[in-house]
């Protein structure tokens, strides 16, 4: 039972982790792919933020009467991480309307399926000529 | 000033990134670029010297000590890295501007420099720092520079790659970010040297194994390991030719870094190699990325994929050499990173030639390409040659040291499947030498002409670097059985 409700963050950093790997997976639209990608990114930052926690500690800002804080760098850590996470999603989403401009479709399987054609017209060609 | 140069390395791109912008005219900004790869360059070559003759340099970002600050950590594996990063990139940016005129539009040619700066420094910074969190925040400025160069290619296709690849690549970051997260942990350090202290103590917990296995995945993802390579392919036949020639040169060869840095001198041999199956799962990955890449590659029809394909079969003979986790076998893959890093820096900047030419690397259009750029040709042939593993070139260097290792470990059939992993590299370079060569050309269209002086200048410095390095070996031995003695802490 403690294994289950004593690490409960770990539990949520888990679930979170592979829901967001589900999607990224088993999702063919584009823009789906990138927030599963999101909740997969913050997955980690929600572990690193429990890992720096400490049971009974405060916020790390030094007062009298206090002696047990919290530790802060795993939070200062995941400042940079969440912004290089933003970062991703940006760009992923900048690719996702160049796609939409190139191709006219931002789901995968037709985009694949455009892509084979491409390849397979051109194995062709030298046989004509 | 020369006590600052671990970290210049790093800093010079990054502030000269941003700079670009003030320049604006390509051209200006090109020979800018040129600049300060060169400045990283000499700065490595500087760097190996000092490593090479007082050992490891240790800097202090901004006055605090390790492991409370950031140490920048430089010794003869990772000045041996820069060395090769660095110096490559120099010798591609010599063709950039006339590849990316005809393959980039004239608008976006300037923030291409920016990128590239960007992609430099983020390699750059993997390799010398001595902290595991800024490797991660490092990795992320090149990969995110690497997507966004990929996806400056003409074709579409580049587009979607750039796609699959910043899934792939975003991925295995935030493996890694785990990785480290769990380390952190487990030791309550980020500092490299500081880890493998501490980490010794707790190797025999759960969580450390789940650290290691996470991070080398991430890892693995990046360095394009079969069966984590479907990003790679695509990406790199669709990129701008450029762009393509400084990655197959040097991104791949971080990846493998990490993967040393982290399990020789962070994790050490006796956790990852006898406490997991380290060996056996590495030997058989790297094996049958050689075959199967080897066999995909004969398949091929863009003259690109080909050598992306080739590019993958030749991880894995780094994979084999690392699988050893001996002595010799670290020397060979050390040996091989330098060594590839020459032969697919010397194809794609010829390919790049070629696209220059006849806006195509379709193996069909290579016909008689050997008449009429024959320079351009016989740097293909010579890269190819190299590639195989034929003496006289640095492929041969490195495929005997590999070959030796194996032996030594009494690993006689695998020492017997890469030398038979080699005749595979000759179907596929045999299949484009013939149609460059001895297929007649289309009839109807207009003679190509030899490649400009930009392009063949830096081929042929690769070239050269090719044979040379393949005879005189005396440099590059030192240096990597240097590092890999430093890895292991002892003589051979």
């Amino acid at each position: 039972m403690t294994m289950i409700l004593g690490l409960y963050n770990y539990w949520i950093v888990i679930v979170l982790m592979m829901i967001g790997f589900y999607i990224i997976i088993a999702h063919g639209h584009l823009i789906k792919k990138i927030v599963g990608l999101n909740i997969f990114q913050i997955s980690v930052f929600i572990f690193y933020i429990s890992l720096g926690k400490v049971d009974g500690g405060t916020a790390p800002i030094w007062q009298e009467g206090i002696i047990l804080y919290s530790n802060p760098l795993p939070h200062v850590l995941i400042l940079t991480a969440i912004v290089v996470g933003i970062a991703t999603t940006a760009l992923g989403l900048a690719l996702t309307v160049r796609i939409k401009e190139a191709y006219g479709s931002v789901n995968e399987d037709e985009i694949q399926a455009m892509d084979n054609q491409v390849m397979a017209s051109q194995e062709k060609e030298p046989q004509q000529c | 000033m020369l006590a600052h140069l671990p970290i210049l390395q790093v800093i010079v791109p990054l502030m000269a990134a941003p700079a670009c912008l003030i320049l604006s005219r390509p051209k200006l900004v090109w020979l800018f670029t040129l600049l300060v790869s060169t400045i990283t360059f000499f700065i490595s070559i500087f760097l190996l010297q000092q490593v090479m003759s007082t050992g490891t340099v240790s800097y202090e970002l901004g006055g605090w000590s390790p492991p409370w600050g950031i140490e920048y950590r430089i010794d003869k594996l990772n000045a041996f890295i820069a060395l090769i990063i660095s110096g490559v990139s120099t010798v591609v940016l010599l063709a950039a501007q006339t590849s990316i005129e005809k393959e980039i539009p004239e608008n976006k040619q300037t923030l291409f420099y920016i990128l590239y700066l960007l992609s430099l420094t983020g390699m750059l910074g993997i390799v010398t720092t001595g902290d595991a969190f800024n490797v991660f925040v490092f990795l992320e400025i090149s990969s995110l520079s690497a997507y966004s160069l990929i996806a400056l290619g003409k074709d579409r296709r580049a587009l979607w790659a750039s796609f699959q690849y910043l899934i792939m690549g975003t991925i295995g970051a935030t493996f890694i970010l785990i990785g480290i997260g769990l380390m952190y942990q487990m030791t309550g350090t980020l500092n490299m040297v500081d880890l493998a202290a501490r980490l010794p103590e707790v190797a025999e917990t759960r969580t450390v194994t789940t650290a290691y296995v996470f991070f080398i995945i991430g890892v693995c993802l990046k360095l394009a390991l079969f069966p984590l390579h479907f990003w790679l392919p695509n990406a790199y036949t669709y990129a701008p030719s450029i762009v393509t020639t400084f990655f197959a040169a040097t991104s791949t060869k971080v990846a493998a870094y990490l993967l040393i840095r982290f399990t020789f001198s962070i994790f050490g041999v006796s956790f990852s190699f006898t406490t997991l199956p380290m060996e056996t799962l590495f030997l058989a990955l790297g094996l049958l990325g050689i075959f199967v890449a080897s066999t995909v590659a004969i398949y091929q029809q863009n003259v690109k994929h080909v050598f992306a394909y080739s590019s993958v079969a030749q991880i894995g003979y780094m994979i084999v050499g690392f699988s050893m986790s001996t002595h010799a076998g670290l020397s060979a893959m050390l040996l091989h990173m330098f060594n590839h890093a020459l032969m697919k820096g010397a194809l794609f900047l010829a390919l790049g030639a070629v696209m220059y030419r006849i806006g195509s690397t379709r193996i069909d259009d290579f016909r008689g390409l050997g008449r009429q750029m024959p320079l351009t040709m016989a740097a293909i042939v010579i890269g190819g040659l190299s590639l195989i593993g034929v003496p006289l070139t640095v492929g041969f260097v490195s495929k005997w040291y590999l070959v030796t290792a194996a032996i030594d470990k009494g690993w006689w059939p695998v020492a017997g499947l890469v030398l038979l992993g080699s005749l595979l590299a000759v179907v596929y370079v045999w299949r484009i030498v013939e149609t460059a060569y001895f297929k007649t050309p289309i009839t109807g269209k207009d003679p190509v002409k030899e490649a400009p002086m930009a392009f063949l200048l830096p081929v042929w410095m690769l070239v050269l670097a090719n044979v040379y390095f393949g005879i005189d070996t005396r440099m590059t031995v030192e240096v990597a059985t240097g590092a890999a003695q430093s890895l292991f802490g002892v003589a051979p």
